[in-house]
Formats: C-alpha cells, sequence, structure tokens
C-alpha cells in the first residue's frame, strides 16, 4: 500500500457531474437492425465470418480472427444478415460492420452453453470466448492481459472501479446493482490466476459503493477496497496502480512486470456474468446524459444498437444537439454522426447543447506552468508544445512526449485555452515518423 | 442536422482565462494605489492612468500597424502600464513615463512576440532605462504629506538617507523613518514600493487566487533578509526598504520571465535576493532590485535547463 507520506500524482479536479447515479438501469429494447463493428479492440480487427442473407442467432461469433491481440465479436441478436458494410470509425479509420435485421425473438445460438474452467488454460480460454475486452473504455482484450509471461511476478489484482470522468456513472451502476458479479468475478481471476492480493480502488465521491463493497468483501481474505481522492484522472492505470500500491510502472512496461495486473470493474462482472450462463459479451451498460438529452440515465445497450435510438429511448433531444460524445468529456472522442453503433467499450453517450460546447480559440502560452501543475506524468507540456513547433524531434523525446496519455489535464488548466492534447497526439505521431527509416 | 462540433478531447476547459490572471493581479495592486494616492495625492492616480494609457495605446497601435490580431484586450498591457508607474517616482514629468511605457510594450514585448516572449520583464527595463536615460527626475522623490509638511515635498527615500550616512544604520538612525512609517507606506520612494503592507495584502490575494505560489517572493525577501543579516546590515530594514517587497510579489512572480517549476523559481528568488543585497551593500547604487531582476530574467533560460521535472517513471534518455 502506499505510504501516507508518498506524493500523489498531480491531476485536476474536474466537476463531477454524477447526475445519473442513482438512475436504476433500464434495458432497452431489440432495435431494428444492429451494426456489429469488426473493431472493437485494441488490436487488428476481427475477420467477418459471415455473408449476407445468413440467419445469426445471439451470441453467435460474427467476427474472429488468428492474430494474438484480439478478442471474437459476437451477434447481439438473433435476425438476418442484411449487408457487411464498411463504416468510418470516429477516430477516422474504417472499420467493417455486420448489418443484422433483427427479428426481436432474441434465440440462442446452439453453442451458447456455460463453459468448464477447470483451470488456468480453460480459465483464459473462456475470456476469450467471451469476448471480453477492457470496458473501462481501452477495449485491450482481457484474455491477453490475464497471461502475462512472468504471471508467476504477479501478485495483485486491482479492480478499477475509479470512473474519475465527469458524467459518468456506468461502473457504480454495475457496483450497486451488479456487486454479486463484481465479487464472484474477483475470486474467479484471483483463484485461476494465482493472486494473494486484491484492491478495488473507487473514488471517495462515490461513499455508497464503498460502503457496499467494503462490507461484501469481509469474507473475502486478501481483499481490500481503496478509497481514492476524487481527482482526476484516478481512474488511469499508472496512476491507480501508483496511488494504490504505490508502484511505479516503468516506461515501456506492462502493469505485470511491476507485479499487478490491472482490470476493470465492469469487465470483472460481466466475466463472471459469462461463467454463470454462458452468454458473451453483447450487451452494455451505458450512461447516457447531456444538456441535450430529455432524460438522463443509465441503460443496459445491446451491442451495435445506433445511438440516435438510444438517446429516443432516454427521452430523445430535448434541444439540438451540437456535440456527441462517446465516453466521458476529458478523453471522450467527439462522434460526427449519430447513426454510429454501440460498441463494447462504451460506457457512455453524451449530447452537449450549444451552451456546453465552447469553441477555443488559443492565446499565446504565457508560461504560467499549470499545464506542468496539473500533469499525472510529471510532463512539461509547454515544452514539448515549444518542441513540436520548433520540430525539434529530439527535444519531443527529451520529454518524453510518449508517456502523454493524452488524459487531458494540461489543456484543461490552460488559461491560454491552448490545445495541447492535440499537439501532443501530433507530436507523437512526428517522433513516430521521425523514427521510420527513409 | 449534422452540425456536429468535432474538436480533439477535452471537451471542456477550466474557467480561468489570461484575461482572469490579469484582472486578478491588477485587484491586488489595488491596495498599494489607495497608499499611494493618500501618502501622495492624486498625482499618483494620473500617474498610473497615464502610464496604463500609454501602455495600452501603444500595443493596440502596434498590433493595427503590423497587421497582427488584437491583443490588447487580454489586459496584460494594462498590468505592465500599473507596474510601470509603480516604479517611478510619484512626481517624474508624465512624458517621461510615457516614453517607458512605450519602451516596455513595443521594445521589449511586442518586438519580441508579443505576450509570451519577452525576455525580460517589460516594466523593469522600463524602469531601468528611465534611470540611465532620465537620471535626475528619476531620483527626485516626493515625500508624503503629513502633519508637519501638509503639502507634498521632496526628499530622500529610506536608502537613500542610509547611502548618504555611507551605510551606517547608526549615523543614519535619526533621519530615518520607523519601522512602522516603513511597513505602511508613510514614507518616501516609488509610487507602489513604498507601502509593505499593501504589497503584502496584493500578495496574499494572489496566492488564494492561485495566480502565484509564495515560493519566489519567500524566497527573495527571505534571502535579503539573511543576508543582510550575516553581512551586518539590518534586516528588517533592508526588506522594508526599497523595491524588495514590490519586486518580490509582483515582478519576481512574472510568468512570462521566470521559471516554470518550483525548484526553478526557488533558485531565482534566492539570486534575486543575493544580487539585490551584493548592489545594495557594495554597488554605487542605492537600489539593487531592478537590476537583480533584469539580470535573473536574463538567466532563467538556463535556470530552466538546470531544474526541469523527471516524468513519471521515464526511462533515463538513450
Amino acid at each position: 500500500m502506499a505510504s501516507i507520506f508518498d506524493k500523489s500524482l498531480k491531476g485536476v479536479a474536474v466537476p463531477h457531474r454524477k447526475n445519473t447515479e442513482d438512475s436504476e438501469t433500464r434495458v432497452m429494447p431489440v432495435p431494428d437492425k444492429v451494426y456489429i463493428v469488426m473493431s472493437q479492440h485494441m488490436g487488428p480487427p476481427c475477420e467477418v465470418m459471415v455473408k449476407a442473407g445468413d440467419t445469426v442467432k445471439v451470441g453467435q461469433v460474427l467476427g474472429n480472427t488468428e492474430a494474438f491481440l484480439s478478442a471474437p465479436v459476437h451477434s447481439s441478436v438473433s435476425g438476418t444478415v442484411k449487408a457487411i458494410d464498411e463504416i468510418i470509425m470516429p477516430n477516422g479509420t474504417r472499420s467493417k460492420a455486420v448489418v443484422i435485421e433483427t427479428d426481436k425473438l432474441q434465440e440462442l445460438h446452439e453453442d451458447i452453453q456455460k463453459p468448464e474452467i477447470t483451470d488456468k488454460a480453460s480459465f483464459l480460454a473462456a475470456v476469450k470466448q467471451a469476448g471480453l475486452v477492457g470496458l473501462g473504455g481501452a477495449g485491450f482484450p482481457t484474455h491477453v492481459k490475464f497471461n502475462p509471461k512472468n504471471l508467476d511476478d504477479v501478485d495483485t489484482l486491482l479492480i478499477n472501479a475509479a470512473e474519475c470522468e465527469p458524467y459518468i456513472t456506468s461502473d457504480y451502476r454495475t457496483i450497486i446493482e451488479d456487486a454479486e458479479d463484481v465479487l464472484e468475478g474477483i475470486r474467479q481471476i484471483m483463484h485461476y490466476l494465482g493472486l494473494a492480493r486484491c484492491y478495488i480502488g473507487v473514488e471517495d465521491n462515490k461513499p455508497k459503493a464503498i460502503e457496499k463493497l467494503k462490507e461484501m468483501v469481509q469474507g473475502m481474505p486478501g481483499v481490500g477496497v481503496v478509497a481514492l481522492k476524487s481527482k482526476y484522472p484516478q481512474g488511469a492505470e499508472k496512476v491507480l496502480i501508483y496511488e494504490t500500491t504505490g508502484r511505479v510502472l516503468g516506461e515501456g512496461k506492462l502493469p505485470a512486470d511491476i507485479g499487478v495486473i490491472v482490470t476493470n470493474v465492469t469487465t470483472a462482472a460481466c466475466m463472471a456474468q459469462y461463467f454463470r450462463d454462458g452468454v458473451p459479451l453483447i450487451s452494455k451498460r451505458v450512461t447516457v446524459d447531456g444538456g441535450a438529452i430529455a432524460s438522463p440515465q443509465n441503460v443496459k445497450v445491446l451491442v451495435g444498437t445506433p445511438i440516435k435510438e438510444v438517446f429516443e429511448f432516454c427521452g430523445g433531444y430535448k434541444t439540438e444537439p451540437k456535440k456527441i460524445l462517446m465516453g466521458g468529456p476529458m478523453m471522450g472522442t467527439a462522434i460526427y454522426d449519430e447513426t454510429y453503433p454501440v460498441v463494447k467499450n462504451n460506457n457512455a453517450l453524451l449530447a452537449f447543447d450549444e451552451q456546453q460546447v465552447e469553441y477555443y480559440s488559443e492565446t499565446a502560452c504565457i508560461r504560467c506552468g499549470r499545464c506542468v501543475r496539473s500533469c499525472p506524468m510529471n510532463l512539461m507540456p509547454l515544452r514539448i508544445e515549444d518542441c513540436f513547433n520548433r520540430d525539434d524531434i529530439e527535444g519531443l523525446k527529451e520529454y518524453k512526449v510518449n508517456l502523454c496519455m493524452e488524459c487531458g489535464c494540461c489543456a484543461f488548466a490552460c488559461p491560454a485555452k491552448r490545445h495541447l492534447v492535440q499537439t501532443h497526439r501530433l507530436a507523437k505521431v512526428r517522433v513516430r515518423k521521425a523514427a521510420q527509416p527513409a | 442536422m449534422n452540425n456536429l462540433a468535432i474538436t480533439s478531447s477535452p471537451h471542456f476547459r477550466a474557467t480561468q482565462t489570461t484575461r482572469v490572471i490579469m484582472q486578478d493581479v491588477l485587484t491586488a495592486l489595488l491596495p498599494a494605489l489607495l497608499v499611494s494616492v493618500w501618502a501622495f495625492g492624486l498625482r499618483a492616480l494620473v500617474m498610473v492612468a497615464t502610464c496604463v494609457a500609454a501602455c495600452m495605446l501603444s500595443e493596440y497601435l502596434y498590433r493595427r500597424l503590423m497587421g497582427l490580431d488584437q491583443t490588447v484586450t487580454d489586459l496584460s498591457a494594462a498590468v505592465t502600464g500599473v507596474l510601470i508607474a509603480y516604479n517611478l517616482p510619484v512626481g517624474l514629468p508624465l512624458w517621461m513615463a510615457v516614453i517607458g511605457s512605450f519602451t516596455a510594450i513595443v521594445i521589449i514585448k511586442q518586438l519580441f512576440g508579443g505576450l509570451g516572449k519577452n525576455f525580460a520583464n517589460p516594466a523593469i527595463v522600463a524602469r531601468i532605462v528611465l534611470l540611465i536615460s532620465f537620471t535626475s527626475p528619476m531620483t527626485v522623490w516626493l515625500l508624503p504629506k503629513n502633519s508637519v509638511t501638509p503639502d507634498v515635498i521632496t526628499g530622500a527615500t529610506p536608502l537613500g538617507v542610509l547611502g548618504s550616512y555611507e551605510g551606517s544604520m547608526a549615523l543614519a538612525a535619526a533621519e530615518l523613518p520607523t519601522r512602522m512609517e516603513m511597513f505602511i507606506g508613510n514614507i518616501g520612494g516609488s509610487l507602489g514600493e513604498t507601502s509593505a503592507v499593501a504589497l503584502l495584502l496584493g500578495g496574499i490575494y494572489l496566492v488564494a487566487r492561485k495566480v502565484i505560489t509564495p515560493t519566489t517572493p519567500l524566497a527573495f525577501i527571505g534571502t535579503v533578509f539573511v543576508l543582510s543579516w550575516i553581512l551586518g546590515a539590518d534586516p528588517v530594514f533592508q526588506i522594508l526598504a526599497g523595491g524588495v517587497m514590490l519586486g518580490a510579489i509582483f515582478m519576481a512572480t512574472d510568468y512570462v520571465t521566470t521559471p516554470t517549476t518550483e525548484l526553478g523559481k526557488l533558485v531565482f528568488g534566492i539570486g534575486c535576493g543575493l544580487l539585490t543585497v551584493m548592489i545594495r551593500l557594495y554597488g554605487s547604487y542605492p537600489e539593487g532590485v531592478s537590476f537583480a531582476i533584469l539580470i535573473m530574467n536574463i538567466v532563467t533560460p538556463h535556470i530552466d535547463r538546470l531544474t526541469g521535472i523527471k516524468a513519471f517513471g521515464g526511462a533515463p534518455a538513450k
């Protein structure tokens, strides 16, 4: 455990805006059409395993790949495949998507059955079959994360229930509504991976969740709940590891290298659900909020549902939306089209109206240093920006722009409203390009 | 329907802007202005107004003539104007103050690229330029009106008095003002430097508003105090006299021309204190704050280079 004398990592105090924290999750009915995207994880996209005209059932594998860093993609509905479209993802890349016209029957596929897990190998295979990816937003294939080369050196499981972004309450509702699943998931992971200790990190703006978890872990040896200071970005992997265990995740290293495996609380709960009923990851709890939404709430959405329909289920727009985000306001992606489908690693859909959207124009950097004082990775954004503007590649490497996790603290704090995160992203690309042979 | 805004994250920002910071600085400078008007009369207000107007006009015209975006609304020129005025004798001919303002805004700030690009504190440089160009008027000090002299008359500042007694506090004692007078500001000196209490109030306000950290002021004032003591001068007198309070709280904390990290600020503050005491005790000028700050401004890039912070978990550079 980190000692109280260890200095905390820096960050910014963002407004919490947890408007939907007491909203009981409502299950959204089956839509008319779903779009199952082949790239819902970090790593090469899945290859489509069906064709137009095929009948598909709930839980059927629609996409898979031999690539190591991947997870299969399943159908969330039963119906007929209308087409295999190519869609433009919010980050500009393209991915195939299977378009299914639903029959509203939700018939389960014949292969769906409770998985048989007897040892670590079958445990990892089951996690892969479930299509589990990091549900905190990153989408890292979970079975890969649970299988580091040096598993014997790993002693601690960290459950990330920080949920530091404003507005988002989906992980919180997972704890309140599916607490049994969370703990069962923890139990399973600790058992099959041979981990002696587990810390569940929760920000202290969720006292009910902390209380509930503390009560429920009483019978579980080695499991503890850590109340984290509510400061963004407590949920960032490196920050969470440091704030709960005091360990520093060095440059280029993985958490397993310092004896830790970090997993999102909803991922753990979904894993337990899969082990119980054999239905892979096909529906997701999503927080819907923002000034343009009539009735902000948490909803259980089938993967592939168009975002527009999710908003309609939440009362529709009460004012015209000006910006729609997948994810939270600090790191979320602005999407170009509200017909874009929900993907596995979505945990929030925010629709902001004209008043909530500001177009910031940059003014001169006055070297005030607020960016430096807020960076959790101890970087110096003003210097990185300066090096980028002068195309100083060596400078960018010296100032470790590669360690930037694009959390947004610097840009948030900057009084000149400089687009620092954008610059850092471009700087990273610049450094990568410079490293390629001519 | 699709007029959705697509921008990079983060999608919201803190409310503080550059302009808000400048407004905070102006507010913090207000107590000193009030004391100055009480001590020296309305001339103080006229001087401040002249400098602010000259600075803002210089910036406005420069940006306009050069076809650049208009930045005068960010109020940084106004802050420079107030600080220039605070560094001048109240009775200085106004046209000289205008020259100082022009020098600060156009030559030191705009010609180098505008806000954020100047290498030295514009107000400090203005003062030094005026001191060298118009030495006599720049060293004629008005004394505050009081019961003995109901009109404002000229006389020496506390440091000036000390200088005339060759630095001997004992010999100068009779002519020097009391510590309390120096703390409140009932003494001769530059328009804004005389009242320690007013400046300290401003400083506390700036720290509370998170505009500055106490590092530089404490390092600067602390060094002057300790070094004076070690070298046999009167430490309390040294920190209350002259421009130490004004310089430490408002000039040595200027973001653009001082180091970025806390360690850098500490080094900067100590350096300023060191130079101030050296010039005061061993140089020909009775006051060393302006030169100390200017020299430290010039050295700032080197301080920055040596006081960067190490990235979290960063591997040593290959």
